[in-house]
């Protein structure tokens, strides 16, 4: 029910009265349908499904997810699970921790 | 492509996996909602890399599987017209209806198209005034902002020989029918990511208490999906039930307000048939009174269709988790990919359609990662 | 984006699409019956090789291996279809001379005539035929082919889609070359000449519904050249196929199941170009069923493997040539990939071709 993706917005222009945009696939180029993103500028992103952009995609929190990622591993190989650790220090819940 | 790529990275899915794998102390059976979640697991093979005591049941997120038997006997019956240019998404032409399905309506002489978008259709009827287009506008909330907008020009345009069959499903109620069931075995969800970027979050945090169940919303690669599993795994062991954003970058909890807005005019909630599971109430969505003109069903009156699924299928047991497809008396005899009796075995990402792919496949039990049975 | 033929804009409703859920006892022909997949096998299966008969026939290969005069010929014919007539990267006319030539190529021969016929709509602008025509002698005069004879049929407007072409070709097979899927033992290497996906994505990019931007033009091209090249290292290779409809999928089950062996495949190491893959990911495809008509997918016996992936290599045709995985004596007659994940999925033969999705 939910294939879509993520494109990159080229330009955006007014075709009868409707918001539509140019959107780069990383090299493949569709017209997408922006009316239901009415403040999404050019260089944004957004997730795509059948011809409409349905969501910006938030490139900071797609950078902080991977990040979180890349450091799952690395503390527990270096000093246990790391993140129970500080937490319980902290007094914080370490479930919680992990989301941020 | 940037934003996916990324989240197929082999070594952050390893560091996933592992802290799965030293989290989950006891069994636990997950079930993603949504059929893209499914297909990506089994795209990647990522049932085979979680630890056994983590089981995945495939759930009903496939409009190819829940669409009721007789929303597609109406379509065949009106793409059989000689007058109508009928549009659907691919996935809906495989689609078994009672004896028959889209493509053989085609070869019968019908007008049947595959497009990429309800616009699409929309612009083959400016383009064939002298012909009656419809289009087929099924799937969950993701889809149904775009078929909403695509009713919506029409009648702003003022475009005549357009209509939609619509049959819209709603997760939430589904999540409610298969949690309430008594033989239901599902512990956790793994919300579809896509459905909550345009409806938010706001549905679940009641069935999560309601039902005592963790709901993580998840996005679709393999980062994601096993995202979406470890967060779900890791409040199971904790006796936690609250509904989590794994999905951050698409999903706002609000989620897309002005789609929702388009939603509420153009549709109404209805009472909605789960072919396979039954009548689910409020779980569909149908297009409002106001919009009656480009109802396809009202312009084409489709009344009298006799449905018959085959007495055999037991694709509504396989939905629920109720039943493994191989346990099935059907199951690789009657019913096979070619010859499917039901639509978990036409789907790619039905539950009996993946099941036989691997049928012959020794896949490990272990929990060894290493291990395979190949290369 | 479309063709200038003056034709309706093609829509999706081609032979591409093609249904992979049969209904049974179904009583006739569809789509999918084109499709390459097990349809078309069952239609090969339960009518033509019972009524025609004949051992050839029974093996079913892509081109016929006879004995003619003590001369051992290779003899193929192949009908076009395709819409739209011109695409990016080539023509309906060059797949009509590349695509025989090819199948000529996989069973080692060297194409040296075609046989032409053409079956045309009434009303088609003769300036498309002449563009279609010189099309296809510049393809001939690459493959150092040549058109032989050939036939012309005019058909009511209304009851063809604008040209269709068949193309019969014949050519010598090298002694000692015998390259049939029976000949793949466990231990075979796997090599595929260059990146897939990049003709049936072509082809999508100008087809009403889709149509998309993208730099990518098909791979249409002529491979004896390149077969002489791995033949010339040894004549001992086993199989041969060029993956045309159904996409490296099918040809890597077809070789699987003919043979008996298993088949294991590195995704990582099978090439797509990022357009091929992106465009794959909106529409929901999978570019492993993808049609490729410029490429071949080569079993090798292992000793051998290296000295022809290096001929390969230095070939025009093979400058991007891979290997892929191995036979291997697990899982008979299933193909098996290992996920960029480290995973396991089966690929399985694709029933018609691959839909678009939205799920």
């Amino acid at each position: 029910m939910c294939l879509a993706v993520p494109g990159r917005v080229l330009d955006i222009e007014e075709r009868d009265g409707t918001r539509m945009a140019t959107v780069d696939f990383g090299g493949v180029v569709k017209e997408v349908c922006l009316e239901y993103l009415p403040d999404l500028q050019v260089g944004e992103y957004a997730i795509v499904h059948v011809g409409f952009a349905l969501q910006r995609l938030d490139e900071e929190s797609a950078r902080q997810t991977l990040e979180l990622f890349a450091e799952l591993g690395m503390l527990q190989e270096e000093f246990g699970d790391a993140w129970e650790m500080a937490a319980t220090e902290a007094g914080v819940d370490p479930v919680e921790e992990v989301r941020k | 492509m940037k934003y996916i790529d990324e989240f197929q990275d082999p070594e952050l899915a390893r560091r996933l996996l592992d802290d799965i794998h030293a989290t989950v102390t006891r069994p636990w059976a997950l079930m993603e909602v949504c059929g893209g979640q499914t297909h990506s697991i089994i795209r990647h093979g990522i049932d085979q890399l979680l630890p056994d005591k983590v089981e995945l049941i495939h759930g009903p997120g496939c409009p190819v599987c829940v669409t009721p038997l007789e929303v597609i006997d109406k379509a065949l019956e009106i793409a059989s017209r000689p007058e109508v240019i009928f549009c659907s998404f691919g996935d809906m032409l495989r689609v078994p209806g009672t004896g028959r399905d889209l493509f053989q309506v085609r070869g019968e002489g019908g007008d049947v198209r595959v497009v990429y978008s309800p616009l699409d259709a929309l612009r083959i009827a400016q383009q064939n005034p002298d012909r009656e287009v419809v289009f087929f506008g099924i799937g969950f909330e993701t889809t149904a902002p775009p078929n909403a907008m695509t009713v919506h020009q029409a009648r702003k345009l003022g475009i005549p020989n357009f209509s939609m069959l619509v049959s819209h499903v709603r997760v939430p109620p589904a999540i409610e029918a298969i949690m309430s069931s008594p033989s239901c075995r599902v512990q956790g969800f793994l919300a579809a990511g896509h459905v909550c970027s345009v409806m938010g979050m706001g549905e679940y945090p009641e069935l999560a208490e309601r039902f005592r169940v963790p709901i993580v919303v998840t996005g679709f690669e393999p980062l994601d999906i096993l995202e979406g599993v470890r967060r779900t795994v890791r409040q199971l062991e904790r006796g936690e039930h609250t509904v989590d954003n794994a999905y951050a970058r698409a999903v706002r909890p609000e989620g897309n307000p002005a789609a929702r807005a388009m939603l509420e005019d153009v549709f109404e909630v209805t009472d909605r048939a789960w072919r396979g599971i039954g009548v689910i109430p409020r779980s569909g969505w149908r297009l409002a009174s106001k919009y009656r003109d480009y109802d396809a069903e009202h312009r084409f009156s489709v009344e009298g269709i006799r449905t018959q699924e085959p007495a055999e299928c037991r694709s509504g047991e396989v939905l629920q988790g109720l039943l493994k497809p191989h346990e099935c008396e059907a199951f690789g005899t009657l019913c096979t990919p070619r010859t499917p009796l039901g639509a978990t075995m036409v789907s790619s990402e039905g539950a009996c359609a993946a099941y036989y792919l691997y049928r012959r496949l020794d896949v490990p039990t272990t929990t060894d990662r290493e291990a395979s049975p190949v290369v | 984006m479309s063709d200038t033929t003056g034709l309706p804009a093609p829509t999706l409703d081609i032979e591409a699409w093609t249904c992979p859920a049969p209904v049974r006892d179904r009583p006739r022909v569809v789509m999918g019956h084109g499709g390459g997949g097990v349809l078309s096998a069952e239609l090969v299966q339960q009518i033509f090789a019972p009524a025609f008969g004949g051992e050839v026939l029974a093996q079913l290969g892509d081109a016929a291996v006879v004995s003619l005069g003590g001369a051992r010929l290779a003899f193929s014919t192949d009908s076009y279809v395709v819409r739209p007539l011109f695409f990016p990267g080539g023509s309906i006319g060059d797949l009509a001379v590349n695509g025989t030539v090819n199948d000529l190529a996989m069973s080692g021969a060297r194409a040296a005539y075609l046989s032409c016929g053409f079956i045309l709509e009434e009303g088609v602008e003769l300036d498309v035929v002449t563009r279609v025509s010189e099309a296809m002698g510049a393809a001939a005069r690459t493959a150092c082919v040549e058109v032989a004879t050939g036939d012309t049929k005019v058909v009511e407007a209304g009851h063809g889609d604008g040209i269709f072409i068949n193309t019969a070709g014949i050519g010598l097979v090298p002694a000692g070359v015998d390259l049939r899927p029976q000949r793949v033992v466990p231990g075979d290497v796997v090599i595929v000449s260059g990146a897939i996906g990049v003709h049936g994505v072509a082809i999508m990019s100008v087809r009403e519904g889709l149509e998309f931007g993208v730099e990518i033009k098909s791979d249409c091209a002529a491979l004896g050249g390149l077969v002489d090249a791995m033949l010339a290292v040894t004549p001992d290779l086993h199989v041969l196929r060029d993956p045309t409809r159904g996409g490296l999928a099918a040809s890597l089950n077809e070789i699987a199941e003919a043979s008996g062996t298993g088949v294991v495949i590195r995704e990582r190491d099978v090439p797509v170009p990022p357009a091929v893959a992106n465009a794959c990911a909106i529409l929901g495809l999978d570019p492993m069923y993808i049609a490729n008509e410029g490429k071949l997918v080569a079993f090798v016996p292992r000793e051998h493997a290296d000295a022809v992936l290096e001929a390969m290599r230095a070939h025009p045709r093979g400058a991007d040539s891979v290997i892929i995985g191995e036979a291997v004596e697990a899982h008979p007659g299933m193909v098996v990939a290992r996920t960029g994940l480290g995973g396991t999925r089966v690929v399985d033969l694709p029933i018609g071709e691959q839909l678009p999705r939205i799920c």
